[in-house]
């Protein structure tokens, strides 16, 4: 094609321009991995260690850092709460999302539009500004250091994406399908769960990660609500921990490395799907 | 009313209520209760008199709201310029490169969206200790003989914020790159073709050709950007801590805004009045401006 950049057969400024480009993108690739090798690396040294040779790799693979951060100081338990207070609020993200979506996108009806406007609202709004309300109002239903506010908060956070992004997929399936399995005598719900639902699976996928990941990564409201030590999120016992080690680096890459390395692993088998889905509300 | 209608309204509630409820309980309502919070004084997590507009009067014209918030709203302003003018354009040159189909393009395009994955906190914490007195970036200025180059990154107050800035557009620039990405592989090749087989120049067909027809994906991360830059919090809270040291040079309204609902430095206990009246500004601020930009890119949109 006339519209890549090839090496073979350019004109000499486009093959310095190809160059050029190699260069930039090589330097980057370094910058995105040194950091994150030298985090991993960094995580097998005792402080001293990193301290006196930062560059050089550990001495030996040791791996009581290790031991002491998953077991002694809790990440284990942090990790664990993250996994589940995020797996829960998918599930309901999931499912009042895509009921939601049917309801503006399948039925004709007078008030569909408005309701579909109040969830794209949620888009707009940033949900940070609405904290000292939230806190408030978690408060007086006692539910400040209890879970149940912060997968509250995460549902509402994922529902106007989710609503946004499967009706409009929703609403390009032919009405035909429906008309036809409710002549054989199909429900309402029969129709969703068991035509539209696997129609949208695709999309069901791309919603997941969209919202799954800053969900995962969400530190302001677990900071907020959940002060316990039973009930904080890895992002939030990760601020505890760098407040109260700040001196022992080896302890700290180790914590950071148990953040960052399984997204890493997770990213290298799924990268096609991580990146169609957290650009899925950017991209029409 | 037929019994039909009726059955078909109940269903369409089945289907919107659990998620419209969660929105306006989680969402749309507490946007009214910060409004309406705003304009009465506050002693602790009790509302006592009703004070108009008082609180944004204080937070506009009396000390010390007024210099810390007009000195965050600054910050703010930075994040978004440099944010826009840096990441953005890198991205937009990543976004363009990469659809060009360089050698190689399958694996950069996977490389650079790497640490938007990442938890801000922890890509938060791992810069801060780098960037350290004693950190690597230091330790390497000094491997390559360059002890001029050694700063203190975080503790200078005419460098901290652009060091964070740095940071999160190493996180975030893949986002905008791939963006840009979809956006421009989506321009009809045959366009491009005729482009080319008319003998244009690489420059015009970018400046004639793709960049008119990726606005729409410019809108969206313009919108994103000052949704973003307005909302700063986690890089400042983890790098530079919550009061936006060092002399609240690294200071932004969502740390300042936090600092005034739990009370932490300025006065030491919560002051949810003027808390309010900053979570309403914060509002207003993204509203204003998204509209904004989006009207005015809208003007320059192009029907293919």
């Amino acid at each position: 094609m006339t519209t890549d950049f090839r090496l073979r057969g350019s004109s000499p400024w486009r093959k310095a321009a190809i160059v050029l480009a190699e260069i930039v993108f090589s330097l980057y690739s370094l910058i995105i991995f040194y950091p994150l090798v030298n985090m991993i690396l960094s995580s097998f040294k005792s402080t001293r260690e990193i301290f006196q040779t930062p560059f050089a790799l550990p001495s030996a693979l040791d791996f009581t850092n290790y031991v002491t951060v998953w077991v002694k100081k809790g990440f284990g338990r942090y990790f664990f709460n993250s996994l589940w207070i995020t797996a829960t609020s998918m599930v309901f993200v999931l499912l009042f999302g895509s009921m939601a979506a049917y309801g503006v996108s399948r039925y004709k009806y007078k008030l569909s539009t408005l309701v579909y406007m109040l969830f794209l609202s949620g888009i707009m709004l940033p949900l940070k500004a609405a904290i000292i309300p939230l806190f408030i109002l978690m408060k007086r239903v006692n539910r400040v250091n209890n879970p149940l506010s912060v997968i509250l908060i995460f549902i509402a956070m994922g529902l106007p994406s989710t609503v946004f992004i499967l009706s409009g997929f929703m609403k390009a399936i032919p009405m035909d399908l429906e008309y036809a399995a409710r002549i054989d005598g199909c429900t309402e719900w029969g129709i969703y769960r068991q035509i539209v639902m696997p129609v949208v699976a695709p999309a069901v996928t791309l919603v997941t990660i969209y919202n799954a990941v800053p969900i995962w990564n969400d530190f302001f409201f677990p900071l907020v609500f959940l002060q316990s030590n039973k009930w904080k999120t890895l992002p939030v016992g990760l601020t505890s921990f760098f407040g109260q080690y700040s001196t022992d680096w080896g302890l700290l890459f180790t914590g950071l490395c148990i953040a960052i390395v399984p997204v890493l692993i997770l990213y290298l088998f799924m990268a096609k799907y991580f990146i169609r889905g957290m650009t899925a509300g950017a991209i029409k | 009313m037929t019994r039909k209608d009726v059955r078909k309204g109940l269903w369409v509630s089945f289907f919107v209520l659990p998620g419209l409820t969660i929105v306006a309980v989680v969402i749309l309502l507490p946007l009214f209760m910060s409004l309406f919070n705003s304009l009465f004084s506050w002693n602790q997590l009790i509302r006592t008199d009703f004070v108009g507009l008082g609180n944004f009067k204080r937070v506009f014209f009396t000390e010390p709201y007024k210099t810390r918030f007009l000195n965050a709203l600054g910050n703010n302003l930075t994040w978004f310029l440099v944010t826009m003018c840096v990441q953005n354009a890198l991205g937009l040159l990543f976004g363009y490169l990469l659809s060009r189909k360089i050698p190689g393009h399958e694996f950069y395009k996977r490389v650079i969206f790497i640490p938007v994955l990442f938890s801000i906190v922890a890509v938060g914490f791992l810069w801060g200790l780098y960037l350290k007195p004693n950190g690597l970036l230091n330790g390497f200025f000094k491997l390559i003989g360059r002890p001029d180059l050694l700063k203190a990154w975080l503790g200078d107050e005419s460098l901290a914020t652009f060091s964070i800035i740095a940071v999160n557009i190493w996180r975030w620039v893949g986002f905008p790159s791939l963006v840009f990405l979809a956006a421009i592989d989506n321009v009809p090749t045959d366009c491009l073709e005729a482009a080319y087989l008319d003998g244009a120049r690489e420059s015009t067909v970018f400046g004639r050709i793709v960049l008119p027809l990726i606005v729409p994906s410019i809108t969206v991360i313009a919108v994103l950007t000052i949704i973003g830059s307005l909302n700063v919090f986690e890089p400042i809270y983890t790098m530079t801590g919550l009061d936006g040291s060092p002399n609240f040079s690294t200071d932004t309204i969502g740390t300042l805004f936090y600092r005034t609902a739990f009370g932490s430095v300025d006065s030491g206990s919560p002051e949810i009045g003027i808390g309010s009246a900053i979570g309403v500004i914060i509002y207003a601020l993204t509203f204003v401006a998204s509209i904004f930009s989006i009207a005015a890119l809208g003007k320059k949109e192009v029907e293919l």
